[in-house]
């Protein structure tokens, strides 16, 4: 069940939008600061506010890989993946995380701290190669680096 | 206008600004291509149909260029044999191919996919990738539709066609990257009754048909024919498949005038009664111990015996029946003592519809033409329920205004992504009225629910608005006339307005107020079209024949003046309340039925006659466009079932009517019976049993048909000869011409290379348009060119809910209301339940809840049923499903009762 201010935030952001499926993206992001995810329920809940079908609404909400709609970690590392994180390193650092963590792409450490995801492209080319933790970008990573940002994230 | 296109160094002519792809298919040539479709056009996204442009003589190197996406211009210059270009196509298939499980032998689609064709037509035969295959879980979609996702090569047609042509929302693509996912949010039945077009839309067997797979036969096993549907009036053209006396499933026959590529799935699914364990097999004859099989020449004996011995005989038809079925009864029984078999309100409904189009100045469309209409007024009817592909195409209507918006710009109508992005939220007007909500109402720029007195009202008020010489509307209310006057502006502006309607609601005075609305704009010099739904496949038909209604045929029975009623497949207790099925069938010493199925009727026959089914015969249907079509038998009809007309017919010879037996053939009949008036026509519809093409018939089963000679190895190892048929140009036979027949006679779609229904390419004169050797049907109706457009003389007072006293009406269902195809599992599945539904006020006021049991009177029947609350209905009505099992029939619309049954009266 949405809450009251969730549901106030939602139609503020359809008023403002003055287009209720135009909202929709906004509408997931406000479930989602709240809960860290996208329920099933959720989802169908937000679907009728903004006045899609839930399949509509899901559509839009897989296409985009920063909803989620599994639960994640605390904290969400989005580890770059274009081109040129991959010439400047990208698998050394996928390698070592995966090491660190025991995850791998798309997974959650055991104790719900991390959740390590793809991303394509962070615009922080000059920084490759790049991941961004929560709603921080950290470039020229190396193994050591690594080690020394996740102990920032408890 | 033409332009002159030079493909790999010769020159053609083409249309100018048709985009390459469809010209250069048109012109014959083999282009793969995958996310373009006909009826869909072009977005780009598969990047199959590359071909090379070259800038001109002097241009060695050339670019590739998506041909879906490009105009033909005059004097331009393409490759299509370019090397680059067959690389880059066979480097996309390649690409397209990686996951891709290569499962055909277990693949429903095998021998008829389309992604075999264009990767065999690409030359791509060997998997270079080593890499996982992504996997997905399936879906289960209900009782039509199969998922199988792991084969989807993300072209995004099923969800192109299922939002905008079909305007479902229940299907979506999920994800990204190489994980898109199209299928439902969960699992569960697909909402759209047009949902089976997936099977031929989708190019992959990603979605395939879930009733073949329960009877699964290769495409090359089975013997088809053109045939029509048999399950609204509309008549969609279709092609049903058989293999061992079976039918396996139906497919879209392309009738560029009436359904185009696509079918209903009340049309698509429909067809398993023809296997029903209810079908009768055998004549029976009723004893004391109930129905025993005899043998076919007693049956014909004792029936004869009966009309001999100058028994008065009386014979009531059926507008579910053929031309042929019915002509062969009025021929036995006499004109003057057949009846249609249609309750009299029902009959005049018809004739009243068919009065219109007839005499009227008005024009009926094909369904085509409605597809192309600008604008459209649906008054009383929910199409949507009644005649689903007219739904449909009034889909395609809203569109036509972001195509008019859009060619302002100079796109192109094929272009269908720019189309949709320019014409954003626009719709061509569209009006719909009807007495509760339908699944067309998305589309609609108004609607209005009303009772059918008010929708009929609301017509002439429409009238009114747009000719200042029709008839005034007493007491009509200001906000009556000011929608009327809306709706009149918006018809007045467009180029090619539709005004839709039918007997649904059932009521005269709806239609009356269509064809006001038409003569109207008829007046106004517009250019106007009118489609009226009719109840049944050959209701047209049946009119056009004449004879009286079931009060005509109850009156004669009450005076005593029949000793044998002969009913041709037609259920009596499906019109009539079971009391005056029976008042009418006790009448009478003897009572003969003919019909597919067994049912109330037959079980009170004392001799009752397996007649063939639509699958089984040859026979004529006329549409509610007045357009006469022929079906042809799938299949020989096994056993002692056969035609209804050569029942007749034998009965009839029996009985020294020495004039029957000039009908050797359904020919024959149908040459009589085109020297009726209105009935010219007929004979016209397709050609004739001595057709030949090549001096060959045209065979019914594929060149690659296996197992001929094993089939009926169980009962003999020697090999029979093929059933003759005596009817038509058609062989239940591989062998014969194997070239493209006339257009009514095509049996499927296979070209050499083209395995798939994407043959049909081959088989038209542009692709995307009428096949070649047409047309597929005559019509029987058109207008007199001088015929007034003149006005109904009687307006209906406004409706008032009295208290205590509801006005209920009929409300349809695509799946549940219509006789045969309720008898198809999935179809039934699909039902509603039996429920009387009442309005969210009506409701509280009498207490009622959602499921709870009411008592619903009209006149002396009285039925419980659960409540069902219905937003939107008015207050005032109650809503009585049409011709579902369970519920009690009613004439309707009718003045009832309700109460609750829990509680106490409201
Ligand atoms: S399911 Fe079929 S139609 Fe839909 S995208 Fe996949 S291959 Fe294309
Ligand atoms: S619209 Fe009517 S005629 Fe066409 S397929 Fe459906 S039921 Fe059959
Ligand atoms: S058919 Fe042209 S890009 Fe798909």
């Amino acid at each position: 069940m949405l809450t009251e201010s969730e549901k106030e935030e939602i139609a503020e952001e359809v008023k403002r939008a003055g287009h209720a499926r135009a909202a929709c993206v906004d509408a997931l992001r406000i479930v989602q600061r709240r809960r860290g995810w996208v329920c099933d329920e959720a989802l169908r809940e937000v679907a009728a506010l903004v006045d899609m079908t839930p399949a509509e609404l899901d559509s839009v909400a897989t296409f985009y890989s920063l909803i989620y709609r599994k639960p994640v970690g605390r904290h969400v590392i989005l580890l770059c993946d274009s081109v040129v994180c991959w010439v400047m390193g990208h698998e050394t650092a996928l390698e070592h995380l995966t090491r660190r963590l025991g995850i791998t792409l798309g997974e959650t450490t055991a104790d719900g701290r991390f959740t390590i995801l793809p991303t394509a492209c962070l615009g922080a080319c000059d920084r490759a190669p790049a991941m961004m933790v929560d709603e921080e970008i950290h470039g020229d990573l190396t193994p050591e680096k690594i080690d020394r940002i996740l102990e920032q994230y408890r | 206008m033409v332009a002159t296109l030079h493909i790999d160094g010769a020159a053609y002519s083409v249309k100018e600004g048709q985009n390459l792809l469809q010209a250069c298919l048109s012109l014959g040539f083999n282009l793969p291509y995958f996310c373009w479709h006909p009826a869909m056009h072009s977005v780009g996204a598969c990047r199959q149909c590359a071909v090379k442009q070259f800038k001109d003589e002097k241009d060695t190197r050339g670019k590739i260029i998506m041909s879906c996406m490009t105009p033909a211009t005059e004097g331009m210059r393409i490759s299509i044999e370019d090397p680059e270009a067959r690389a880059f196509r066979a480097g996309v298939i390649e690409a397209l191919m990686v996951n891709h499980p290569h499962d055909c032998p277990v693949c429903d689609e095998g021998g008829e996919c389309h992604l075999q064709d264009m990767t065999v037509m690409t030359g791509h035969v060997c998997r270079r990738a080593r890499v996982r295959k992504r996997t997905h879980r399936n879906q289960d979609m209900g009782p039509f539709v199969n998922h199988e996702m792991n084969r989807c090569i993300a072209c995004y047609r099923c969800v192109r066609y299922y939002r905008e042509l079909a305007g479902g929302r229940d299907l979506d693509v999920f994800g990204w990257h190489h994980h898109v996912y199209f299928g439902r949010q969960v699992d569960g039945p697909l909402e759209s009754e047009f949902s089976g077009n997936l099977v031929e839309v989708c190019p992959t067997g990603v979605f395939t048909d879930k009733t073949l797979k329960g009877h699964y036969a290769r495409k090359w096993d089975l013997q088809t024919a053109p045939s029509v549907c048999v399950h609204c009036s509309l008549g969609c053209n279709t092609i049903p498949g058989e293999r061992y006396g079976e039918l396996r499933r139906v497919r879209n026959r392309f009738n560029e005038e009436v359904n185009g590529y696509f079918l209903c799935d009340r049309g698509r699914y429909g067809y398993e009664y023809e296997n029903s364990d209810l079908r009768l097999r055998h004549p029976l004859r009723l004893g004391a111990e109930g129905p025993r099989p005899i043998p076919s020449a007693e049956a014909v004996s004792y029936v004869a015996g009966l009309l001999r011995n100058g028994g008065r005989v009386l014979g009531i038809g059926s507008p579910r029946a053929s031309l042929e079925g019915n002509f062969a009864l009025r021929a036995l029984v006499g004109a003057g003592r057949f009846f249609i078999g249609w309750p009299e309100r029902e009959r005049a409904l018809v004739t009243t519809a068919l009065r219109l189009l007839r005499e009227g100045a008005i024009r009926t469309p094909c369904l085509r033409e409605v597809r192309e209409a600008d604008a459209a007024l649906a008054l009383g009817e929910d199409v949507s329920n009644t005649a689903p592909m007219l739904a449909f195409a009034l889909r395609q209507c809203a569109m036509q205004r972001k195509i008019k918006v859009a060619a302002a710009f100079g796109i192109a109508p094929w272009d269908s992504d720019a189309v949709r992005l320019v014409g954003q939220d626009e719709k061509s007007p569209i009006f719909i009225a009807t007495p509760c909500g339908t699944r067309l109402d998305d589309i609609a720029t108004r609607l209005w629910r009303a009772a059918p007195e008010e929708i009929a009202r609301l017509g002439f008020a429409v009238a009114k608005a747009l000719d200042p010489d029709a008839p005034e509307v007493p007491d009509l209310s200001d906000e009556a006339k000011s929608s009327a006057r809306d709706i009149a502006a918006a018809l007045r502006e467009a180029e090619r307005p539709v005004v839709v309607s039918g007997t649904g609601a059932g009521s005269p005075a709806v239609l009356e107020a269509a064809g006001a609305v038409a003569a109207a704009l008829r007046r106004l010099g517009r250019n106007v079209q009118l489609s009226l739904v009719l109840p049944e496949c050959n209701s047209a038909g049946a009119a056009l024949l004449g004879g009286g209604s079931l009060a005509g045929a109850l009156s004669e029975v009450r005076k005593g003046q029949v000793d044998t009623l002969i009913i041709l497949e037609n259920d009596l207790y499906r019109r009539l309340n079971a009391e005056a099925a029976d008042a009418l069938l006790a009448g009478v010493k003897h009572l003969m039925v003919l019909d597919h199925l067994a049912n109330a009727t037959t079980a009170r026959a004392e001799v009752a006659l397996p007649c063939a089914t639509f699958a089984e015969s040859e026979g004529t249907l006329v549409s509610q466009e007045g357009r006469a079509q022929r079906f042809f038998a799938v299949h020989p009809a096994r056993g002692e079932v056969r035609e209804s007309w050569r029942w007749l017919r034998e009965i009839g010879m029996a009985a020294g009517q020495s004039e029957m037996a000039a009908w050797q053939t359904t020919d024959d009949l149908i040459q009589t019976l085109s020297q009726e008036p209105g009935l010219s026509g007929v004979k016209e519809a397709a050609p004739g049993r001595e057709f030949r093409a090549a001096g060959q018939k045209i065979p019914r089963q594929p060149h690659r048909y296996s197992g001929r000679t094993a089939m009926g190895a169980d009962v003999s190892v020697h090999e029979p000869p093929p059933p003759e048929d005596r009817d038509s140009p058609l062989a239940f036979s591989m062998e014969g011409y194997q070239g493209q027949p006339p257009a009514a006679l095509v049996p499927r779609y296979w070209a050499p290379g083209w395995n798939s229904d994407h043959a049909l390419n081959k088989f038209q004169g542009e692709v995307g348009g009428a096949v070649r050797g047409g047309p597929a049907g005559v019509r029987l109706i058109e207008p007199a060119a001088d015929a007034p457009a003149r006005y109904a003389a009687e307006i209906p007072p406004p409706f008032q809910p009295a208290e205590g006293q509801w006005l209920v009406v009929a409300l349809h269902h695509v799946f549940g209301s219509e006789e045969l195809s309720a008898h198809t599992p999935g179809v039934a599945q699909l039902a509603p339940r039996p429920y009387l539904g009442l309005s969210p006020e009506d409701a509280q006021r009498c207490g009622v809840g959602e499921g709870d049991p009411v008592e619903l009177a009209v006149g002396s029947s009285v039925q419980q049923l659960p409540a069902r609350i219905i937003p939107g209905l008015p207050r005032g009505l109650l809503g009585l499903p049409a011709g579902l099992a369970g519920v009690k029939v009613v004439e309707l619309p009718a003045g009832g009762r309700v109460r609750s049954v829990t509680g106490g009266p409201p």
